[in-house]
């Protein structure tokens, strides 16, 4: 038997966990340790499937079976083709970098990281599993954990009670950490259950019972069932990846979760809300996604412009980048929607991009809260004379996020625009070009009030720059950044042979 | 790979070495003065490359790597075309890049170890990106080289960016190019889907064999120029230049003179294969052109802040170049752009020179500044003459060559507003000469000359604003290129001595006006008072763009923001909220008495009763 590489990523950080959770208790030093070395054997053996990826085979690789019950048609079978490559290469780097910027945690600080790397384990699960059943179970572990690390260790912030529901908002405790603990946990639970439904239905309609995505994805489902199917997994996966208008979630609980959990939520679980409609809706019931595809692609464009527009608004750092995470998602839901090889490429190149842009954004702006106790922009400004590490990062990060050629988030935006106007639906174009440039106000205007013009010398005398541990994320990410940004097709290759698959699939092998 | 491929590679690859090194090799970007003299090597290497390619007389060869895979063959490549045109560009580029970089050794040495580092990493990286650009040969990688340009502007503008005026400044200067990029960006886009390629001389062939209609040409190209209007800062773009001057002053003289901001002129020459099927597009460009061209001069009359003035008169001489692009002259205009490189570079070193010494830019600061500093004042008046358009000065050349070009194409107003632009040119050139360098002092100050580090480079960019122009044939006879107004005899004597009349005529006025200090200007201010408020207030363009600014962008994002948070939230809140008040309200019937509970039943049993019954 060849060595279980997937299984390893995916098992590492749980043995993390466990150590963690055995021996951990007020040996921070030891957790941290243990926490680094299990997520870098992970990161270490995805750059290795990078390397020995094949990039002239379209279907699954590295394929690992286990049957479990057989007349049930359920496996622990995993594997990965060029999407899922992406996206867990984006999970082992984010966790990576995570476990650096939760270094000065100091309350429970061993039961925070069992708890991020249980979640972890859950997210790289989803992404190699090839058996429905493991996936949801998979799924499911990396969206509970959310609910105590919020919970207990996330900040809360106060939101002024206005409008038509003001009496609500102070009845439910808009702003606390433990509203949005819940909030979140509630409707991503809610989105599950779709998803569940929709796994079952796939399930019992099946000519013979089976879970295997690699068996159903060869069986063709009356149309009617497809785009019953792909609207539950849609509707479903759809929240996590904050589709307008189920996103609300992702600004109040990114904002109150800590720095680490904020990356990993929004860097990897909203790709993997995505992943989901990509491999199960798109995937197992093709001819719905494609005779659904102008809703998704529509909401996708109100999803650009409108978390753009949003962001702008906001007044709150954290909650700017939580919205321009909504915006950018919109351009993965785009991408998927043009049903084009190039759209495609450009959705799956935008869930790696926007994995590692807004890690870096949630890393910096917990720096910056840490540093300057305030996340408000006004209260912010001339921090780049104090930090001019953390000043650059943060420009890094917010260049590739309006699309600056030369960085990741480019080779991304520009791939799915040239889809946008290959699809059937041309004007997509022009809302989504929009919306870069209402990014490129937003961002910019941003890091001018917080990082550029006067510092207040008396508040903020004691303001510095990332230190130690805090190096690690803002280094490795803007490099990552930089790196796809010139060598797109490092990861272009493998991500491109998926593509042609999943379209081939779903608009029949044409031209 | 041949020999000279590999000259072109590494044209690129010295400034990109710099930058890759400056970034990586932490201690020696904060070393500061060697940090910029490696920068300055590397630089001078791309020059000394792009001479011995030109001299060794191999043009038009182009080759490529793949940088966007696709299943069937790459889609997107990055390449590189070496033709006469790029050729001469790149030579243009690296030696007023080396220059600057030379100067700024002097101008930045009171910055500290670290922020000087800092300069010489984006200097790399703009001479890198810029020669990308000039070198690009297709669509897509012009787009990339393009926007990092745009991107060192806006970091070299916010260089001080603990300035209010330069973090504004370098913001405004990034979203006003950035709009223009919209236009260009989807004409790219466009035209991929339709020829399925992003190769220039691929698309070039296709528009010649007359493939592609010729409204879709009408189309892409007004949006490439949109693009290229952001750069050049064309009417109603230019609005971003002037605050660019808040930037250091060598980073002007390279970046909003000589080259980045010629990139538009570059881009419509470059393409001009594609511009030329499109007969509307180049009249709208001579239009906007000459219109852009009348309005800097207009407004470079009226400022007090000597960068300010020059930057106006960058805005105008560009609006000069794009206006021959608009009547097909596309030689003269990049001969203009050849000319024009160095002399408005040298009087922007020279206005630094003057800064450095006075510690101020205005103009109302400086006076009699010619005893204190012979060499500057020699570099700026020669400058000066050359935009000036007085014989034997480079512009006189150039210009005459547009102007040859605008009015033989019978455009009538165009050519009226080019001349009317030579006039002003002269008048507002001389009036910072003799209220910077003659007219009485009005402020104590004690200039002196700026050491030689900064000199040198001005005397060099001095001796190419006298004599870049003299070689006017050899570069027509190397672009191989015969205007066809060359053959109109009588009006090859007749434009240059209109132009050269108008241009001393405005500096006479100049003259009397601020050397002689007759009170005309101050009447003329007087009577013309609502022209000159209106000039003042730049013809209220930039509150035109406040206002969209604030009240429609700002307006429009607080109103979504408030729905998203009130509304869109307030229906998950509701839901929420009902289903708690549901809870509270089923709680009252789970009193946890057993009397209740059995009048519940009693009650249940009675209803059950009367719908039986």
């Amino acid at each position: 038997m060849k060595f279980p590489i997937l299984s390893m990523i995916v098992l590492s950080p749980f043995l993390g966990a466990i150590l963690i959770t055995f021996l951990g208790k007020k040996r921070p030093k030891l957790v941290r340790l243990v926490a680094t070395i299990t997520t870098s054997i992970s990161l270490l053996l995805s750059l290795y499937l990078l390397f020995i990826f094949d990039k002239s085979i379209p279907g699954y690789q590295f394929l690992e079976k286990i049957n479990m019950v057989e007349s049930l048609g359920l496996s622990y079978t995993v594997g990965i083709d060029g999407m899922s490559l992406a996206l867990v290469l984006l999970t082992a780097i984010i966790i990576f970098s995570g476990v650096f910027a939760s270094w000065t945690i100091k309350e429970r600080d061993h039961e925070f990281y069992a708890l991020l790397l249980v979640l972890v384990t859950g997210v790289f699960g989803v992404f190699v599993s090839l058996d429905l059943l493991f996936f949801f179970l998979f799924y499911e572990l990396s969206v509970l954990p959310m609910y105590l690390l919020i919970g207990i260790w996330g900040s809360s912030k106060k939101i002024p009670p206005k409008g038509p529901m003001a009496k609500m908002i102070i009845d439910l405790g808009l702003g606390r950490k433990e509203y949005a603990a819940m909030k979140l946990t509630l409707y991503l639970l809610f989105g599950s259950a779709f998803i569940l439904v929709g796994i079952l239905a796939l399930y019992f309609k099946a000519p013979h019972p089976t879970f295997s995505i690699i068996e159903l994805e060869k069986f063709s489902f009356p149309l009617g069932f497809q785009k019953l199917v792909f609207s539950f997994f849609y509707f479903g996966f759809g929240i996590l990846a904050g589709i307008w208008p189920f996103h609300t979630w992702s600004p109040d609980g990114h904002a109150s979760a800590p720095t680490a959990v904020s990356m990993l939520h929004a860097g990897v679980l909203m790709k993997l809300g995505a992943y989901g409609v990509v491999r199960l809706g798109m995937g197992l019931s093709s001819d719905g996604a494609s005779e659904l595809a102008i809703i998704v692609g529509t909401i996708a464009i109100i999803n650009i412009v409108y978390g753009a527009f949003s962001a702008m608004a906001q007044t709150d750092l954290k909650y700017v980048i939580a919205y321009s995470s909504v915006s950018h998602m919109g351009i993965v839901m785009l991408g998927a929607a043009t049903l084009t090889e190039v759209g495609m490429n450009g959705a799956i190149f935008q869930m790696f991009a926007h994995g590692i842009m807004t890690g870096l954004f949630f890393a910096i702006v917990g720096l910056v809260y840490e540093k300057s106790h305030t996340r408000e922009i006004r209260e912010m400004g001339g921090f780049g004379k104090k930090m001019p590490g953390v000043a650059t990062a943060f420009v890094i990060g917010g260049l590739s996020s309006l699309g600056l050629p030369g960085l990741s988030g480019f080779v991304a935006e520009i791939l799915t625009f040239l889809g946008a106007w290959k699809s059937s639906f041309q004007w997509w174009l022009f809302p989504a070009v929009l919306g870069t440039f209402v990014t490129a106000v937003y961002v910019l205007r941003v890091a001018k009030l917080i990082f550029f013009g006067q510092l207040d010398e008396g508040r903020y005398s004691h303001l510095s720059d990332a230190q130690g541990p805090e190096w690690v994320s803002l280094i490795l990410l803007s490099a990552i950044l930089i790196i796809f940004g010139f060598l797109p097709f490092v990861l272009l290759y493998p991500i491109d042979i998926t593509s042609v698959g999943l379209i081939h699939k779903i608009m029949g092998p044409g031209p | 790979m041949n020999s000279n491929s590999i000259l072109v590679f590494l044209v690129l690859l010295a400034p990109f070495w710099s930058t890759l090194v400056l970034t990586v090799v932490y201690p020696l970007r904060r070393s500061g003065k060697p940090a910029g003299i490696f920068s300055i090597l590397c630089i001078l290497g791309s020059l000394v490359f792009s001479l011995i390619l030109l001299f060794s007389k191999n043009f038009d060869f182009s080759f490529n790597f793949s940088w966007l895979p696709s299943l069937s063959g790459p889609m997107a490549q990055v390449g590189f075309w070496y033709d006469k045109i790029s050729g001469m560009m790149i030579i243009v580029v690296s030696l007023v890049a080396l220059m600057v970089q030379i100067y700024s050794l002097g101008y930045l040495s009171s910055e500290t170890k670290p922020s000087l580092g800092r300069y010489f990493l984006y200097q790399s990286l703009f001479a890198f990106s810029m020669l990308g650009l000039v070198l690009a040969n297709n669509f897509l990688e012009l787009f990339i080289f393009w926007e990092l340009v745009g991107l060192c502007s806006y970091l070299l503008i916010g260089f001080w960016y603990h300035k209010p005026e330069a973090a504004k400044a370098a913001v405004k200067a990034f979203w006003v190019t950035r709009f223009g990029d919209i236009g260009l960006i989807i004409a790219i886009i466009l035209l991929w889907n339709k020829t399925g390629t992003f190769d220039y001389q691929t698309i070039f062939s296709l528009v010649e064999s007359g493939a592609l209609e010729q409204s879709f040409l009408i189309l892409i190209s007004i949006l490439i120029f949109l693009g290229a209007m952001g750069k050049s800062a064309q009417f109603p773009l230019h609005i971003w230049l002037p605050d660019a001057m808040e930037g250091p002053t060598p980073v002007s003289a390279l970046i909003h003179a000589a080259t980045m901001v010629a990139a538009g002129v570059y881009l419509v020459i470059r393409l001009f294969p594609f511009f030329q099927a499109s007969p509307f597009t180049l009249n709208l460009i001579a239009y906007i052109g000459s219109f852009t061209a009348l309005l800097g001069a207009v407004l470079a009359s009226k400022q007090d802040d000597i960068k300010r003035v020059l930057a106006y008169s960058t805005v105008s001489q560009l609006g000069f170049m794009m206006a021959a692009l608009g009547v097909g002259a596309w030689v003269a205009s990049y001969f203009h752009l050849f000319t024009h490189a160095y002399f408005k570079a040298l009087l922007f070193l020279a206005a630094g020179s003057v800064i450095h010494a006075v510690g101020s830019n205005s103009l109302s600061a400086m006076g009699k500044l010619a005893q204190k500093m012979k060499w500057t004042s020699m570099g700026f008046l020669f400058g000066a003459l050359a935009l000036s358009g007085v014989w034997p000065f480079s512009g006189f050349f150039s210009k005459d060559e547009i102007l040859l070009g605008v009015i033989t194409s019978g455009k009538i107003i165009p050519s009226i507003f080019l001349l009317l632009t030579t006039f002003l040119s002269g008048f507002y050139i001389f009036r910072v000469i003799f209220l910077a360098f003659f007219s009485t002092a009005k402020s104590q100050i004690h200039p002196h000359e700026s050491p030689k580090v900064m000199l040198f480079p001005i005397l060099i960019l001095a001796a190419l604003a006298l004599s870049s122009g003299l070689i006017q044939q050899n570069f027509l006879n190397f672009l191989e290129e015969t205007p066809t107004w060359h053959s109109f005899s009588a009006l090859k004597v007749i434009v240059p001595a209109i132009s050269l009349g108008l241009g001393i005529l405005g500096i006479f006025l100049a003259w009397l006006f601020f050397q002689k200090q007759k009170k005309v200007p101050q009447v003329l201010a007087l009577s013309l008072r609502p022209i000159s408020k209106a000039i003042d207030n730049k013809f209220y363009l930039d509150n035109f763009y406040e206002f969209m600014y604030a009240q429609g962008m700002l307006l429009l994002s607080f109103l979504i923001g408030w729905i998203d948070r009130y509304l869109v939230d307030g229906m998950v809140n509701l839901a929420a909220w009902s289903t708690g008040r549901l809870g509270v309200l089923l709680r009252v019937f789970q009193t946890g008495k057993a009397q209740d509970y059995l009048i519940g039943i009693g009650l249940g049993v009675l209803i059950l009763i009367i719908w039986i019954l």
